[in-house]
């Protein structure tokens, strides 16, 4: 459909932008405000890919709350907060290098794809998506153990996070 | 795609509305600045200190829990709606899922991270 071209179109050049906004700006703190946009405009993309579920995730739980941890990692850093020198280095001409590299081995790769070129238009899914998406979490052939595995993964960044919030006012006393 | 049009509607008019109140507070307004109007704006006080001062890393901790638990409850929808069908095996499978994040929140607490102190 025309309209769903239209609305990627846009929103991939705002994704873009953004994302290049994020490398480029000077002050860490306007790169964090420009993630949002780029973040806001992955959940447009869900929406296109039918699975409002991770559109809604991608607001609640990218936009409301990595976006919010950003910014205040952005804070705690005197030196991100009132840094604004170049963001080229000179190894910047290396890099790009590397990464146009990268990016056309990647598309060389998407392209052999069989998929790339005849997409299937409109998959024939239950439109209940968030129906499909417990009964493959909770599945023991489908996502069981990943699901499972990702509160391990939780477990570890929340202990990880207070040992270094802890340990960083236990310095503090001591002096 | 029809069915996201009142969401689109909303979004529209939320920051139409946000601009509209700015464009007519600047045209219709009297302006008429003065150095203690220029002030940022600090909840009502004389504002201190340069504006770029470090935070406390204690502000990010709060801010991790609270990602932590925010992903917690996301798995915790896709489950619900299949809750019904799935019966005692799905509850057996959630309540591991929360025991493990239980022995975080339990570490939290100990370690008094939740407190602000």
């Amino acid at each position: 459909m025309i309209l769903d071209q239209v609305i990627f179109l846009i929103t991939a050049v705002v994704v873009l932008t953004a994302a290049i906004l994020v490398v480029s700006v000077p002050k860490m703190i306007h790169a964090a405000l420009w993630l949002i946009l780029a973040l806001a405009g992955i959940a447009v993309l869900f929406v296109l890919l039918q699975a409002p579920f991770f559109a809604v995730v991608q607001v609640i739980v990218y936009i409301g709350a990595i976006a919010v941890l950003v910014i205040f990692a952005v804070m705690l850093t005197r030196k991100a907060m009132q840094d604004d020198g170049p963001q080229l280095n000179r190894y910047s001409v290396l890099a790009a290098a590397v990464s146009l590299m990268l990016f056309a081995v990647l598309t060389g790769m998407l392209l052999s794809w069989d998929g790339a070129n005849n997409l299937p238009v409109n998959p024939a899914v239950n439109p209940d998506t968030i129906v499909n998406l417990g009964e493959s979490l909770t599945n023991p052939q489908g996502f069981l153990l990943p699901f499972e595995v990702a509160s391990i993964l939780l477990l570890a960044a929340l202990v990880g996070a207070i040992y270094i919030g802890r340990e960083h006012r236990a310095g503090k006393e001591e002096e | 795609m029809l069915e996201y049009l009142p969401l689109v509607i909303l979004i529209s008019l939320a920051a139409g509305l946000a601009v509209l109140v700015v464009i007519l507070g600047h045209s219709f307004g009297p302006h008429r600045p003065t150095a203690k109007k220029g002030l940022p704006y600090e909840s009502g006080m004389t504002p201190y200190g340069p504006g770029t001062r470090r935070m406390s890393v204690r502000y990010y901790l709060v801010a991790v829990l609270f990602i932590l638990f925010d992903i917690e409850v996301v798995f915790f929808l896709p489950w619900a709606v299949m809750f019904r069908k799935l019966g005692v095996f799905g509850l057996v499978e959630m309540l591991i899922f929360i025991g493990i994040l239980l022995v975080g929140y339990v570490y939290a607490w100990k370690k008094g991270a939740l407190e602000w102190e």
